[in-house]
């Protein structure tokens, strides 16, 4: 299976970085017993970016989620990351849109470059479809402080899709932020297993307004509004649902 | 006693006592006024105690004693934290004994003190360190005089309290007289875990930044310079990813700033009789704070600094970067109180005490300044631009440039700005500037921008041909006639590098042998500080200096933020153009964007460190290991 292949890829890659990890020797004939006098340690961190409940307009209400967690040093770094949803009163489990295990390198003072295997569909359940990818994935802060993630992923039959997520933080008082955010889906193949067609297939724009009670624990409120175009939209139409909506969220953003 | 009891090492009879103290017996009382802050000259100038030399032995432990009034863990020496005044004597043979009784190998550096490198304290470096239970005998002639200090050189104990002050007598008489002496130690305590402010550095960019510019900083600066000037100013921050508040990484959100280990209100006094002359020996054994320390209605006289003596400076402020050491002399006529005050340089917060005629009097607290935005200097020093062209054209120096004949200096380059978008610098439009408030950008100076070539300045200066100034002369980017952020030198007489002269030249006179030049770097939104770009896990092998060799370290800072750049068991020279009569440090403040050097006699055979001395920048990798061979 292709996704055997790419994970043990993906473990060589993770024993690569446990070995790059290791103290450069600094060869100022220090005994061998003697520790190092900047000891690095490397260290992990969870962001939970959003977790709402959001009350489309048009569509049914859902928990939603977004969260990236890391453990590595400065430069190598595994990451997990997950997006997805819970939509409420439809009998089904929840289901991640997106879910990432990826090796990560700083390849630039601002921008990390990963790559890894991706995963769609619910965990322990049968309620959704499921398919596997290769993921490539560009992570970091263009000027002007856009936090940005984009990447390309290549599923398991050969379809080739890409997103790219973009938020920036308004500072209103030291505590209060404001911040915009977009997401846009783009698509090269049809699946129509997946409700996915060519070419453009969603953009969806938000507004949230968090405040700091503490710079770990935020809880915000704000709204949305979201789009899918050409054959998705179509496709959509077709299962009776929705192609533009609007709704409004509250939830908390928290990192460790 | 129990705790006493289990001192591996032989107890004075105040160990015991301060052992009885931790059982509760007058704990408070001399807690929170150790010997050495008491409020009494020369003995009892400290709060914490004296341990006299040059015999002294020191126990390490972790104890749970309040801090500023409130429950705290810190690692204590001796029974407080921080640790009590050791006291030696120019001309002894020091012998200190320091007894582990952490769970965790711990270490003490004698900051400052040019002694035999296996006696310096650094673990990995000058020892292996000092294991749980077992105690380190450090033994060394002591052969200078002066205002020092020691701390742990293991971890980030040194947040924890793991520091005091270390005075040495001199054997001669000093060339200036004081009638009573008074130690202020300046730290910055946290409630929180270091290893947790470490992480949150890492993690969260800005974390404890709650000074940064907000949508009402804009609109209020729309209304002063217009909204042209003030977008084209928030575009170039913003378009480095920056922020010009970025002053301290860690601030008075969570340090409670200590003046011998006492919070502004717990108010350590000095006692003082009108008329007598006052020496302050003022040591900042911060992990990351920068000092603006004054006494308002008393100049200061500045007469040492980093334990050397200096030609006297008066001063109504000065500015103590993380590590450094100042001696001033004040002599308070009047019988009322004078409050000491040490601003932390980001504004968040401050160290108070008094200095008064008697106890339980106060002066007023000055109000505190505002944060003040960082300018062109620091932004020139950053982001993707050519860094070392770039710093060059900051702040040049006026007085390097007096005397210059214009015409002998064809050579103003400008290719070296040629790196730069202007496009993307608008900022550096005259009529942008003109809205600016000068006094918050120190580093800003026309003639500065005029990207003049470093070489042909040097050139120019000195006559010489192989392109190196001559001794003592300030490099072209230094900026040391500034006292640094947030001050405006107009406001009142500031303490500025350029004032430090020597009584008389340093013994090595000969002019450097070479040129070693460090670049100070660094990457923000990961927390990694390093020198030349390589953190310490990433170097391959120490610097290396020849066995008395001569030579001049030339230090570019390229980061946004000031690095107290320190070098063990040797004295730099600092080059601030006061020929051969330069001061010698062992701790150089480098502002942002700056070019500086310091000449060294590379005499002391052995591994030193040498680091930024900001303990998480240091955690982080700006730590290097000098080789002399």
């Amino acid at each position: 299976m292709k996704a055997k292949r790419i994970a043990v890829s993906l473990g060589t890659t993770i024993a690569m970085l446990a070995a790059t990890g290791i103290q450069a020797e600094d060869g100022y004939d220090a005994p061998a017993h003697w520790p190092s006098p900047i000891v690095e340690h490397p260290r992990g961190s969870l962001l939970v970016d959003r977790l709402e409940y959001a009350r489309p307009d048009e569509g049914d209400d859902a928990l939603v989620w977004d969260f990236r967690a890391w453990y590595g040093g400065d430069v190598n770094r595994v990451y997990l990351k997950g997006e997805g949803e819970n939509v409420q009163g439809d009998g089904e489990a929840p289901e991640f849109e997106s879910l990432d295990l990826l090796y990560s390198r700083l390849i630039a003072p601002f921008w990390e470059l990963q790559g890894g295997i991706g995963y769609q569909g619910g965990i322990a359940t049968d309620d959704h479809l499921e398919r596997y990818f290769g993921v490539i994935n560009l992570q970091g802060l263009v000027p002007y402080r856009f936090e940005t993630d984009a990447d390309l992923r290549i599923s398991e039959d050969g379809d080739l899709s890409a997103s790219l997520e973009s938020e920036y933080d308004v500072r209103i008082t030291q505590r209060l932020f404001l911040q915009p955010r977009l997401e846009m889906a783009v698509s090269a193949d049809e699946v129509p297993e997946f409700g996915i067609g060519k070419g453009l297939n969603s953009v969806r724009t938000g507004l949230r307004l968090r405040y700091e009670f503490h710079r770990k624990f935020a809880p915000y409120i704000g709204g949305y509004w979201q789009k899918t175009y050409g054959d998705t939209a179509d496709m959509a139409r077709a299962e009776g649902e929705a192609t533009e909506d609007t709704g409004i969220v509250a939830g908390i953003r928290m990192w460790y | 006693m129990i705790k006493a009891n289990q001192t591996a090492s032989p107890l004075t009879r105040r160990q015991v006592l301060k052992g009885g103290s931790a059982l509760g017996l007058g704990a408070m009382a001399l807690r929170l006024s150790p010997a050495w802050a008491a409020p009494w000259g020369q003995t009892a100038a400290y709060p914490q105690g004296t341990e006299q030399g040059p015999n002294v032995s020191l126990a390490i432990r972790r104890e749970s004693f309040p801090v500023a009034g409130q429950s705290a863990r810190p690692i204590s020496i001796n029974g407080t934290s921080p640790g009590p005044l050791v006291r030696l004597r120019e001309g002894q043979d020091a012998v200190l004994r320091v007894t582990n009784l952490l769970e965790e190998p711990t270490s003490i550096h004698w900051h400052g003190l040019i002694l035999p490198p296996e006696m310096d304290g650094v673990p990995g470096v000058s020892f292996a360190g000092i294991a749980p239970g077992e105690t380190f005998t450090y033994r060394f002639p002591v052969r200078q005089n002066g205002t020092y200090w020691y701390h742990s050189h293991s971890g980030l104990q040194e947040q924890l309290g793991h520091a005091g002050p270390l005075i040495i007598d001199a054997a001669e008489p000093e060339p200036f007289r004081y009638d009573r002496e008074h130690v202020l130690l300046l730290t910055d305590w946290s409630f929180e875990d270091p290893a947790t402010i470490f992480h949150n550095l890492k993690i969260g960019e800005g974390y404890y930044n709650f000074q940064e510019r907000t949508v009402a900083d804009f609109f209020a600066d729309v209304e002063r310079h217009g909204f042209a000037d003030t977008a084209a100013q928030r575009a170039m921050w913003a378009d480095m990813r920056m922020s010009s508040r970025d002053i301290a990484d860690v601030t008075g959100s969570t340090y409670t700033y200590l003046m011998n280990g006492q919070s502004p209100s717990q108010n350590w006094t000095a006692l003082f009789k009108p008329g007598e002359t006052q020496r302050l020996r003022v040591i900042n054994g911060s992990a990351m704070t920068y000092f603006d320390v004054r006494i308002p209605g008393l100049t200061m006289t500045v007469v040492a600094a980093d334990g050397q003596p200096i030609q006297p400076v008066p001063v109504e402020e000065f500015r103590i970067g993380v590590a450094e050491t100042y001696d001033v002399l004040v002599t308070p006529e009047a019988n009322t109180a004078y409050t000491l005050f040490a601003e932390s340089m980001d504004r968040s917060g401050y160290a108070s005490g008094t200095l008064a005629p008697r106890l339980g009097m106060t002066a007023p607290i000055p109000v505190r300044r505002q944060i003040a935005d960082r300018g062109m200097e620091a932004m020139g020093a950053h982001a993707g631009m050519d860094m070392s062209g770039m710093s060059d054209m900051q702040g040049m120096d006026h007085s390097a440039m007096q005397g210059m004949d214009n015409a002998k200096m064809p050579g103003m380059d400008h290719s070296a700005m040629q790196g730069m978008d202007h496009a993307k610098m608008p900022g550096m439009d005259h009529s942008t500037m003109q809205g600016m408030d000068h006094a918050k950008m120190p580093g800003m100076d026309h003639s500065s921008m005029q990207g003049m070539d470093r070489g042909h300045m040097a050139d120019a200066a000195s006559g010489r041909t192989d392109g190196m100034l001559p001794v003592g002369v300030a490099q072209p980017g230094s900026r040391l006639d500034q006292p640094g952020i947030g001050i405006d030198p107009g406001e009142r007489r500031v303490l500025v590098y350029r004032d430090l002269k020597a009584l008389r030249p340093w013994p090595d006179r000969r002019p450097p042998g070479r040129e070693l030049e460090l670049h100070l770097t660094g990457n923000m939104e990961r927390y990694m500080w390093s020198f030349d770009g390589k953190k310490f896990s990433e170097v391959t092998g120490p610097i290396h200096f020849e066995k008395d060799e001569r030579l001049r370290l030339i230090l570019v800072n390229d980061t946004m933020m000031e690095h107290p750049i320190h070098l063990h068991g040797m004295w730099m020279e600092l080059e601030n153009g006061a020929g051969e009569l330069i001061p010698r440090k062992h701790t150089l403040n480098v502002k942002p964007g700056e070019r500086l050097s310091a000449l060294i006699t590379a005499d002391a055979e052995g591994s030193w460190a040498f680091h930024c001395h900001l303990l998480y920048h240091m955690d982080a990798g700006m730590f290097r290991v000098v080789k002399v061979a």
